[in-house]
Parts: C-alpha cells; sequence; structure tokens
C-alpha cells in the first residue's frame, strides 16, 4: 500500500527565550494512504507539534517529512502555503469558523484559492454542506448552528477542495458525547467511502477508537501504533 | 474580486467600530472639500481673472464714495481701453431676508468690460430705451421666478429715493446667461439698473460711484496704468488706489482672514488626529482577528495574500468613507457656496482627497497588514 505519510528521524527544537527545547526526539512513522489514525497522548507529549509538521504548519528542526508524494521540509513558505491548500484539510478543536460569514461562505473559503468558477464553487460548496448533512443550514452564521452543526460546517470547510489528508485536533474535544459521535461517525464515513487518509490528536479513548490505528506518544516519542478493527 | 467576501468580511466584523470609524473619515473628509473647495475656488477664481481689467476705489475705503467726474479723466490715460463704473447697495426683494446685490452702473460700458457675463447688445438697448430697466442673471431670475416685463420693487434700506422711501421700483428687460465660473459670484448673482435713473431719484449721494472697472489694451502694463491713473487724483480730495482686478479680491480677502492658512491649517489637523484613529482601529481589528487570519494561512492562503488582504480592507474602508465624505462636501457646498460664489468642488480638490484617502489607508494599514503577513501560524493558532 502507498504511504500518505512517511516521516523519517524527526526532530523538532523550539527556541523560548534563550532556551532551546527539543519536543521530538528523532521519530519515524509512516501512514499509509486512508488509514485513519488517533495519535493519543498526555498533554506536551508532542502531538500537536507532530500533526503541525504533518499539516505543512511548521518545519521540522531536522528529518525528513514526506506527505502527500512531496518532501515538504523542503518547499518554502509561498509553495508550502499552496501545497496545504491542495493537500490538507483541517480540522479544528473550536471549528475556528469565520463568524461574519455564513455557513457556505465559509465552507467556500479554501475554493477561493482555486481557479474554479463562482458557479463551480458553489456547487462544491452545496455538495460538501450535503455530505455533513447540513445542506438546510447554508444561509446560517456560525453564531447561529449548534457546536456539532459548527464541527460539520467545518468539517465541510476541509474536504471541499478534495484534499487527500485531513488532519483534526481534537476534533471532539468541544462537544458532548452525542455531537462527538455524530462527528466522529462522519469522519469514519469521510475515511471508509471517500478514502480520505486522517491522522486526528485525541484525548478521549472512544474517540481513538473510531480510528484504524492508534499511535500513542509521551515526552515526543512514539510509544506504541497498534492497529485496531475500527 | 472574489477575495472581496473576506474583505468585506474583515471590515464588518465589528459593525459598531467600523461605523464610527467611516464617520470620522466621512466628516473628514466633508469638512476637507468644503474648505479646499472654497479655497480652490476663490484661488481659481483669481487665477481666471481678466489681468486686463483694473479696478480703482477711493484711497480712504472701498465703501467710500468717489466722483462720477473721475471716469472721464481716467479715459484720458494711454492704455485705458474702457471705463464702467458701479455703486452697490444691499438690497432686498419684499423681505429683508431675501437680500440682493444691487448695483447702479453704466451699462453699455459694463457689457463690454465684463463679457463673461453675455449681456448682450438688444439688453443694452432695451436698457437704454428704458430708464428703470434692469438685467438680471439667470440664477436670480431662477431664484425668484423674475421674468422678462415684470416690474420688481427692491429695497435698499441705506438710500432713500426722493420720496421718502427705500423702495425703488425696475422693470426688468432682459436675463443674462453668465459662464459658469462667473454665474455664481456676486457680479452674476447682481441686480443691474440704470445710474442715471437711480442718481437722479436717490436723496442724497448724487453724482458719486463706488468703484470704476477700467480696461487696458495690455496686461503687462498694469501697474504702469494704475499709478497713472492714481496720480489724476493723487492730492486731491478724492484720492484714488487702483489695483488688477485679482489683486483688489485678494486684498479684500486678506482683510476677511488668511483663508489659505486656516482652511490648510484645520485640515492637516483633522487628517492628523483621524490617521492615529484610523490607524488604532486598523491595529485593533487585525489583533483581534489573529486566530482568523491564522485559520486562513493555514487554509493555504500566503503571507502575501495576508498583507493585501488587510491593506485592502484599509483602502475600502478609508477610499469609501472619503467619497462619502467628499460627495456630502459636493452637495453641502452646493448649498452653502451660492453666498460666495463658489457651488462645485474643484476637480483638483477630488483629485487631491482621492490622494490623501489613498495616503490614509496605506498608512494606518501598513503596519497590520505586515503583522498579518509575518504571522506565525502555530503560534497564533496556540493563542500565543
Amino acid at each position: 500500500m502507498s504511504k500518505a505519510i512517511e516521516l523519517r528521524n524527526i526532530v523538532k527544537t523550539y527556541t523560548r527565550g534563550n532556551q532551546k527545547v527539543e519536543v521530538l526526539h528523532g521519530l519515524d512513522l509512516e501512514v499509509d494512504t486512508g488509514e485513519f489514525v488517533a495519535l493519543m497522548g498526555p498533554s506536551g507529549s508532542g502531538k500537536t507539534t507532530l500533526l503541525n509538521l504533518i499539516a505543512g504548519l511548521d518545519n521540522p528542526t531536522k528529518g525528513e517529512l514526506k506527505v502527500a508524494g512531496e518532501n515538504i521540509e523542503k518547499l518554502s513558505g509561498a509553495a508550502l502555503a499552496k501545497w496545504r491548500s491542495r493537500n490538507i484539510g483541517f480540522v479544528f478543536q473550536f471549528y475556528n469558523l469565520l463568524p461574519v460569514l455564513t455557513a457556505e461562505r465559509n465552507v467556500e473559503v479554501p475554493l477561493l484559492l482555486t481557479n474554479l468558477s463562482s458557479a463551480q464553487r458553489k456547487k462544491n460548496v452545496a455538495a460538501a454542506l450535503q455530505l455533513v448533512g447540513l445542506a438546510d443550514r447554508a444561509h446560517h452564521k456560525p453564531s447561529e448552528l449548534s457546536g456539532g452543526q459548527q464541527q460539520r460546517v467545518s468539517i465541510a470547510r476541509a474536504i471541499v477542495a478534495d484534499p487527500t489528508i485531513l488532519v483534526c485536533d481534537e476534533p471532539t474535544g468541544d462537544l458532548d458525547r452525542e455531537n462527538a459521535e455524530e462527528i466522529l461517525g462522519l469522519l469514519q464515513t469521510l475515511n471508509r467511502s471517500h478514502g480520505k487518509t486522517i491522522v486526528m490528536v485525541t484525548h478521549d479513548p472512544l474517540a481513538a477508537n473510531h480510528a484504524s490505528r492508534q499511535i500513542h506518544m509521551d515526552k515526543g516519542r512514539l510509544v506504541d501504533g497498534s492497529r485496531t478493527a475500527a | 474580486m472574489k477575495y472581496f467576501m473576506l474583505i468585506w468580511a474583515g471590515i464588518w466584523r465589528k459593525p459598531v467600530r467600523t461605523i464610527l470609524t467611516m464617520l470620522s473619515i466621512v466628516v473628514a473628509f466633508l469638512l476637507f472639500g468644503m474648505l479646499q473647495g472654497v479655497n480652490q475656488g476663490i484661488n481659481s477664481q483669481l487665477a481666471n481673472n481678466n489681468g486686463n481689467r483694473l479696478w480703482t476705489i477711493s484711497r480712504m475705503s472701498q465703501v467710500q464714495a468717489i466722483p462720477i467726474g473721475h471716469m472721464s479723466r481716467i479715459k484720458t490715460v494711454a492704455g485705458v481701453r474702457e471705463v464702467a463704473h458701479l455703486s452697490f447697495f444691499g438690497g432686498y426683494f419684499q423681505d429683508s431676508r431675501n437680500s440682493i446685490g444691487a448695483f447702479a452702473t453704466n451699462i453699455d460700458a459694463f457689457a463690454n468690460v465684463y463679457p463673461e457675463l453675455r449681456i448682450t447688445p438688444e439688453m443694452v438697448q432695451a436698457m437704454q430705451t428704458t430708464r428703470t430697466g434692469a438685467v438680471i442673471g439667470k440664477p436670480l431670475a431662477e431664484k425668484f421666478k423674475w421674468k422678462v416685463g415684470d416690474q420688481i420693487p427692491i429695497g435698499m434700506p441705506t438710500m432713500s429715493n426722493k420720496a421718502g422711501s427705500n423702495t425703488y421700483m425696475f422693470d426688468i428687460v432682459g436675463i443674462f446667461d453668465p459662464t459658469p465660473e462667473i454665474a455664481n459670484s456676486p457680479l452674476g448673482t447682481g441686480f443691474w439698473f440704470n445710474y442715471d435713473y437711480f442718481t437722479e431719484a436717490r436723496a442724497f449721494g448724487a453724482g458719486s460711484v463706488h468703484q470704476y472697472i477700467t480696461t487696458i489694451t495690455d496686461a503687462r502694463k498694469a501697474g504702469e496704468i494704475s499709478s497713472a491713473i492714481d496720480k489724476l487724483f493723487a492730492n486731491s480730495p478724492d484720492e484714488t488706489r487702483t489695483q488688477t482686478e485679482a489683486a483688489s479680491l485678494q486684498a479684500q480677502l486678506k482683510q476677511l482672514a488668511d483663508i489659505n492658512f486656516i482652511v490648510n491649517a484645520i485640515v492637516g489637523a483633522v487628517l492628523f488626529t483621524l490617521l492615529f484613529l484610523t490607524a488604532n482601529t486598523m491595529m485593533q481589528s487585525v489583533r483581534e482577528r489573529i486566530p482568523e487570519l491564522a485559520v486562513l494561512r493555514t487554509l493555504g492562503f500566503s503571507s502575501t495574500s495576508m498583507l493585501v488582504l488587510v491593506l485592502s480592507e484599509s483602502f475600502l474602508l478609508c477610499a469609501f468613507a472619503a467619497m462619502l465624505g467628499l460627495g456630502l462636501g459636493a452637495i453641502g457646498l452646493r448649498g452653502l457656496g451660492t453666498m460666495i460664489g463658489i457651488t462645485a468642488i474643484p476637480t483638483i480638490v477630488v483629485v487631491m482627497g482621492i490622494g490623501i484617502a489613498a495616503l490614509l489607508a496605506l498608512a494606518s494599514g501598513l503596519p497590520p497588514a505586515l503583522r498579518a503577513q509575518r504571522l506565525n501560524i502555530v503560534d497564533a493558532l496556540a493563542g500565543r
């Protein structure tokens, strides 16, 4: 099976004041295309740092980082931004929708970076909202939607440009159990029916159970990467 | 254009703040448009004045009368082409609130020295055959809905007639159509009647005028001819001061105030304050939206896009409000400017306004735009 993500000897060091802090210590990781991986571990274990590297939001201090077929550690800022827009969909814990825009306008934002016509963008937005079950809420602003609905809009925004990889940072962290289950079910559908590779950071073991593999981290190292039956 | 929704969303994230900022810009550019409009309009009118025209008034003051006999002597000066005279009175129609600039003149010469008033030979002839005749400009005729043939009573509080009344009756014999540059000036809006009729009718002051207007053959000799005219009456009880029309108007304005300095000082202070206000608003707006801007960067917007987005917000806000302000200024000037003869904001002021709005947008938008451009996504998403 082809690899969606390949990390070799990844080291990440932050400089805080005069101090250098190494948060990832020579990580190696492979994620197959179409896999749903849950990244777990205690706070400060380096989960979000790893997710940021995979998503091309940050550069490793050392190591090789191949994501969606591209060695992204070699890309410049502008090239990396372009790469992100084509290959990565993001789902945040607090949805991070633009409050002034309606749901459909929020979903349209990633498509502004494409060459699609206005009509085609509208069509794609409608399809994405349909997929997350919010076609009837297209004209509502985030403040008029529940937390679960806002996260669905956020997922629609993540998939509207049809990226190969979805990175989700605690996507159910701000939701009650019922809404969390719906979101996780939606992510599973995107993984199984639409072939999206998903990397999800979570503290919640129940959420992690929806993934096909759980990777545990501690103090900047991988401690376990067993596959599950989910 | 497809990014417009993001720019628009950024502007209206805090509607009250945006409206208040816009109002500040609107008021500033309203002031700018009206004050600079008046200033530039005056400068332009002065610049447009015919260099071949000299004004002669009493050396004592402009309101001091000088003898009508001066006219024949002025005509003897070499280089003088034609001499008209005028006497001005604050008149009114029916009610003292309907004030009118009432002028007695020798209409044949006057029509020649002010061709821009476009007083036709037929009107001159009508005035000469109707002693009580008067000609008026189109703006005044439209204001009071007067037409040729109307008999109009004009009150002149400072000049009673031999019958003991302050009201003089006139017959409108012509309505002239002045050029736009002069249409709203005191000349264009004046009520012009025969000096001969008036000087006979009035109770006192017969045989005197307030001013002579002389056209000369060569504008380059204006100084020389002015001196020659004033020399004629030197050491007499009625000494004169002769200047070019532009110099006379400037001197009159200087008696009121240095309008240029006052206008520039006010507008400068307003725009300087506005710069800080707008810059502060933009900084605050971007500071509040750091997480949202980080999301845009996450989705694939480049750092240059962020710079352009924030600068565009600033430009849109400033340009829209400035144009609105200038538009309101134009409307205001149309209403109020008739009193000073300037009813439109000159194009140069509109161009200056747009330029200042662009500079304001750049100066106030650049610091937050650079901040947005240099945004570190990871730190911004983490709220650091």
